[in-house]
């Protein structure tokens, strides 16, 4: 995001002279432009003008020449006092060799911090005490230039040029070192802002300071003349029915100085906004582009055989750019290209908008240069830089849109400065391509703010905001309604809705007042919505903990659950572009991802745990239609919305649970109780109460993760399975590391609550007669079912029975090998009067006679 | 003490009332001298068992003249109901005094630990998604929900991103591959997304209900980031959206202070500052005035809002010059953090139970 450089900004809008970054900040914030940070010094002081009184090569045994230089400070000299006024200068070690007695340069004093950070002492080398240090740019952090040291004269800093670099001098003020740089977050709308003139037209909305618009085309430009340069656009596949280029100015300077230093105040500002300096030809084009917004692109003249073609690049067309890399042109990438030998666009010079070609680029042979100053379209650069990873500084500006009136005020610009710095002669050919279509106008209700901000702004504020943003306004209606052209740098004002931002925006947004909207009549929270919390609730209470994890998989775990090959839960959809590649699918199922949080806490030393998670689960439908891609801005048609509802694959929320360690503490009681298979079926059930629905278990003996021997499947009455809940199987446990019988539960709880009977409760009377008791001891055999021995005990007690619970499981000698004793207490109740003792023995005898009939129970003797 | 022998008691006449006095003054000494219950119990025994002086005196009066069986009642009746109420007295005395040294003798040390059922707690992101969603269901809006994994349409297009919109590259988006074709050749574009935000409910919501329409939307969302202490690529967000005939960004405004003020406390406030969002225009991005900001009061950001693009509003059929609306979102994960003092991401995504259990139930 853009750097801003006060003094820069202060060559378009009036500043105050103690304008400080932190200001500037608060001026920009108020319109919108947030601050990003505030980049201080990365050189702090003493930091000083130097001049070199006598340089004294000194051989190294290692052959290497040092020069022992003694460097008036000016009053930090030894002894404080100038040399010109008798005083001591300081004895500087120097490796560099670029310089020589006289010459001004700088001077790192002890003290100093160099970026690195590299702090700067007094220290003995090479047989002296070398009391500072001369400084390179590179070492200032001002450039790549690591060879030479900065001399002054040569950087353009001397009297000649208004600098004062008397030695001792403030160095840090002379190169611009100590400035705080603001740097700008510019949202997606507001590309002009990617520029110095943008951002003070900002700033003068926010503060009212005069502002000058350098951008703007003035009479003074030079006309189209028949010999410019040839170009031509040919578009044969525009995007949107948008051809890529409307505009294309190109001008010619002649006999530039290819010597030519750039300035020292431009490679300062360049490198203060982030751009480092290279040759003068292109720091002015980049240094204009950051001033007005306006990518531009310098080519040798000589290089260059017209006409220039713009046009869509051929299938399998190839082009090696300006940072090396030989890429593959797609056809939707716009190029442009020139004439060599007569044959029209048969040679590529650039991505257009995007980044230029090594073949036709300015060189340090370079005499005559042809300015480029474009306009293209957004989105042909977008998709180009996007598809070569090339978010270069002109392709950041193109895509969010540039001013397509500035080509030919930038390329000016350039011009006069190529003829200022580099001595060049301006060559009178101009040609100016333009398809520009006029900005389309929009009409607006002078109510429409009020409207929709809730203050009422007057006709005035609304006509002085939109022409000072640039807006020409007529009056429709007699001025009740206007029409609005909006500026040309300002292609994100397309509608009224923009108009009105513009409007709260410069008014202020500080100036709408808070009023809480009328309630409309509300329903509370789904039923849905109610019954989750119930059960995220009634699991805490009863002791587990509730967790989150990420839903991204490793395809290995399936392996590590021991899911079979063709089981569901291995079908999942992948990332493309996942953040861990060994993570790339999203969860089939709760526990997978459950279980990676207890293993954590297990590495943690949380030894006794119950935690809990609800979340989102997907489970991909074979043979399920893509997602169809719709326009935005229009309701689907209907079929589309069905499409579109079948392409997004079922998610459903499921609750998982897992225990380990123990579920009752031991302690000065006495023993505590291993968390084991009747933790998580209970909690299951206990989800299940909760939602209210009922749910049959049923022993499950074969579904991975679990042990096949103590597992329960959860049903609905009507079959449909809606979780499992019981021990993990040991080898799943023994292959993911977790502590031996840990216990787990997972139930689809949008099942759970879409089978809830979702009416009222319809109570049955409560009966006052006096309790029955009977209990009643069957022997079955091993493999049968106690649900199935209760069920049969239901069946065979009938009405009279209020509540059977089985209090005593015995196996062992006295019922013999293979079987086993249930015992049950019924409670027996009449709803009508008190039963009798042959009521009691009636129940109980057809009870063991159903249960013999459907279980093979006998009477426990 | 001096116990009277009680196997050769001397019986005094029913007639003799000096002597009855005696016995009663002897009796009544004992009682008054019994320790506990058990010495009471005996003395009781003593003085007014079958064979105690008084009990014998009884006896005698069947044996007296008719004429002295009346005077001897006289006499005797009320000196035994002297000794009865002592017994009784004493006994109320002694009971209470046994029953507090019994309360004595049964107390435990109350700080021994007494937790054997370990603490269960509530994750603290889905305990303020409730609590958001109790703020707005009390303000008569209700919850809306959608689904994690999203078609892109719904995500970006029906919310006024285009393909090529720069906003819609700035969103580190997820994406997932449509499964393989049965051919093995990789299928087509899925065109599915991991929501980045909660605002393809809001696309969602303007398609399904009538009009007016007043919906938060708390839940999950996903983006690019690497889990680092402020960043996590699975955070959650709260939305709301409101869609009304006359509604302004005042009532965003108003709305926004009611929330902070239900999150934060009274002393909380909100403040818009222009920005862009596609699905809103105007945009703002929402300060939050936090008392408890680090190193003094001050403005920190907590949101984004608008009012909605009347291209949203025509994506879901809706006129925007007849009906406006506003819309805003923020991160729970952030006014967590800020509510709780949390310094680092880490600790609310780990899933570590140590985290959890600081909270409770509730938040």
């Amino acid at each position: 995001m853009p750097n801003i450089v006060i003094d820069w900004l202060g060559d378009h809008v009036e500043l105050p002279a103690d304008l400080t970054a932190e200001t500037l900040a608060a001026a920009l914030v108020k319109v919108g432009l947030e601050e990003e940070a505030i980049h201080g010094s990365s050189v702090t002081g003493p930091l000083v003008v130097g001049q070199v009184v006598s340089v004294e090569p000194e051989e190294q045994k290692n052959g290497k020449v040092i020069n022992w230089c003694q460097v008036d400070v000016g009053a930090h000299n030894v002894d404080g006092v100038p040399v010109a006024e008798g005083g001591t200068p300081r004895g500087i070690i120097c490796g560099a060799h670029n310089f020589g007695p006289g010459d001004r340069v700088v001077v790192a004093l002890p003290g100093a911090v160099l970026p690195g950070p590299f702090p700067i002492a007094s220290r003995k080398t090479y047989g002296h005490v070398s009391d500072g240090m001369i400084c390179s740019a590179k070492e200032l952090g001002l450039g790549q230039d690591h060879d030479g040291i900065i001399v002054l004269d040569r950087y353009g800093y001397s009297p000649e040029t208004g600098y004062d670099t008397t030695p001792g001098t403030d160095a840090l003020e002379l190169l611009g070192l100590g400035d705080e740089v603001l740097e700008i977050n510019v949202t997606p709308d507001r590309g002009y802002c990617f520029s110095y003139r943008g951002v003070a037209r900002e700033y003068s909305h926010s503060t009212g300071a005069a502002f000058t618009d350098r951008g703007l085309p003035t009479g003074d430009l030079p006309g189209v003349t028949p010999d410019g340069f040839p170009v031509e656009v040919e578009d044969g596949a525009p995007i949107h029915g948008v051809t890529g280029c409307d505009r294309f100015v190109t001008r010619i300077v002649r006999g530039i100085d290819p010597q030519a230093p750039t300035p020292a105040w431009m490679q300062r500002r360049l490198t203060q906004a982030g751009m480092r300096p290279i040759s003068l030809a292109v720091d002015i084009t980049n240094y204009v582009m950051l001033d007005l917004g306006q990518p531009l692109h310098a080519y040798d003249l000589a290089k260059v055989a017209g006409p220039v073609v713009v046009r869509r690049a051929h299938a399998g067309e190839r082009h090696t750019t300006l940072d090396g890399v030989d890429r593959r042109l797609d056809v939707e990438d716009l190029l442009i290209t020139d004439s060599p030998e007569g044959v029209r666009g048969s040679r590529v010079l650039g991505i257009a908008g995007v980044m230029g070609g090594a073949s036709s680029e300015v060189s340090e042979t370079t005499t005559d240069v042809l300015v480029e100053a474009a306009h293209f379209d957004p989105i042909t650069v977008a998709r180009s830089a996007r598809r070569h990873k090339l978010p270069t500084e002109a392709a950041k500006r193109f895509e969010r849109g540039a001013d397509p009136a500035l080509p030919p005020v930038a390329a000016q610009r350039v011009v006069e400065l190529l003829v200022e710095l580099g001595g060049g002669t301006v060559d009178e050919a101009v040609s100016d391509l333009n398809t520009v279509p006029p900005v389309t106008p929009i009409v607006f209700p002078i109510h429409e703010a009020e409207r929709l901000v809730g203050v009422p702004y007057t006709s005035e504020q609304v006509r002085g905001v939109l022409t000072e943003i640039g807006c020409t306004v007529r009056d429709l209606d007699g001025g009740t309604t206007l029409e609005v052209t909006p500026p040309t740098w300002r292609p994100d004002l397309t509608g009224s809705a923009e108009l009105v931002e513009e409007i709260a925006r410069l008014v202020g947004y500080d100036k709408i007042p808070s009023v809480l909207p009328p309630a409309p009549a509300g329903r509370g929270l789904t039923t849905s919505q109610q019954l989750r919390r119930s059960v995220a609730r009634a699991l805490a209470e009863a002791g587990f903990v509730e967790t989150l994890s990420y839903p991204f998989v490793n395809p290995q775990s399936h392996d590590d659950l021991r899911l079979p090959a063709d089981d569901d839960r291995r079908r999942a959809l992948r990332l493309v572009n996942p953040l861990a590649d060994d993570h790339p699918e999203m969860r089939t199922n709760l526990l997978t991802t459950l279980l990676g949080t207890l293993k954590r806490n297990v590495g943690r030393g949380n030894a006794d745990l119950a935690i809990f998670e609800i979340g989102l689960v997907t489970r991909p439908v074979v043979g399920a239609p893509a997602a169809p891609q719709l326009p935005g801005g229009v309701r689907p048609s209907e079929q589309d919305l069905a499409t579109l509802q079948a392409a997004v694959p079922p998610q459903p929320r499921r609750v998982a649970g897992v225990l380990t360690g123990q579920r009752v503490a031991s302690g000065w009681w006495g023993a505590g109780r291993a968390a084991d298979w009747t933790d998580a079926l209970a909690a299951a059930e206990l989800v299940a109460e909760r939602v209210g629905t009922r749910v049959e278990v049923v022993a499950d003996h074969d579904h991975a993760p679990w042990h096949p021997g103590r597992t329960a499947r959860l049903e609905l009455t009507d079959g449909t399975v809606v979780g499992h809940a019981g021990e993990l199987h040991p080898k799943v446990l023994e292959t993911l590391g977790l502590p031996a019988r840990t216990v787990a539960f997972e139930v689809d709880l949008d099942a759970l609550v879409a089978a809830a009977p979702g009416k009222p409760v319809q109570a049955t009377p409560v009966s006052s007669f006096p309790l029955a008791k009977e209990d009643l001891a069957l022997v079955v055999d091993d493999s049968v079912p106690a649900a199935a021995v209760r069920a049969a005990i239901e069946e065979g007690a009938g009405e009279l029975l209020e509540d059977v619970a089985l209090f005593d499981v015995y196996t062992g000698p006295q019922v013999g090998e293979g079987k086993k004793s249930l015992a049950f207490s019924l409670r027996l109740r009449g709803t009508d009067r008190t039963l009798t003792a042959e009521d009691s023995a009636a129940v109980r005898a057809a009870a063991v006679a159903v249960a013999h009939e459907k279980v093979g129970a006998e009477l426990r003797g | 003490m001096s116990t009277p022998d009680p196997v050769q008691p001397a019986a005094p006449s029913p007639l003799d009332g000096p002597a009855l006095e005696a016995v009663l003054s002897e009796a009544l000494a004992a009682v008054e001298s019994a320790r506990d219950l058990d010495e009471l119990k005996t003395v009781r025994l003593e003085h007014t068992g079958d064979r105690s002086a008084l009990a014998l005196a009884n006896r005698q009066i069947g044996q007296l003249a008719p004429a002295d069986k009346a005077a001897a009642g006289k006499l005797l009746g009320p000196i035994r109901g002297r000794l009865n109420q002592a017994l009784a007295a004493r006994t109320q005395v002694l009971e209470a005094e046994r029953d507090e040294r019994v309360l004595v003798e049964e107390s435990v040390d109350v700080t021994l630990p007494v937790d054997r059922a370990p603490a269960g707690a509530r994750h603290p992101l889905e305990t303020l998604q409730e609590r958001a969603a109790d703020f707005f269901t009390a303000m008569g809006w209700e919850i809306a929900e959608g689904p994690e994994i999203e078609a892109e349409w719904f995500n970006f297009d029906a919310l006024n991103f285009g393909p090529d919109h720069p906003a819609r590259q700035m969103q580190d988006t997820f994406f997932l591959q449509a499964p393989a074709r049965p051919d093995g050749e990789p299928g087509e574009p899925s065109n599915l997304v991991l929501r980045t935000h909660t605002s393809p409910v809001q696309a969602r919501t303007l398609l399904e209900r009538e009009l007016p329409v007043y919906i938060a939307c708390p839940g999950k969302v996903f983006r690019t980031d690497e889990l680092d202490a402020t960043h996590t690529p699975v955070f959650h967000q709260v939305e709301g959206l409101a869609v009304d005939k006359g509604l302004t960004m005042a009532h965003l405004l108003g709305t926004l202070d009611h929330f902070a003020k239900a999150m934060f406390g009274p002393e909380a406030r909100t403040r818009l500052r222009p920005s862009f969002f596609p699905f809103t225009e105007p945009s703002a991005e929402m300060d939050l005035w936090f008392p408890q900001k680090k190193g003094g009061a001050g403005w920190i950001e907590w949101g984004g809002c608008g009012m909605v693009n009347p291209n949203v509003l025509r994506s879901a059929g809706i006129d925007p010059e007849v009906y406006s609306g506003f819309a805003f979102g923020m991160g729970i994960e952030r006014t967590l953090m800020l509510r709780h003092g949390i310094a680092d991401m880490h600790d609310m995504v780990e899933g570590d139970v140590r985290f959890s259990t600081q909270f409770g139930m509730g938040i």
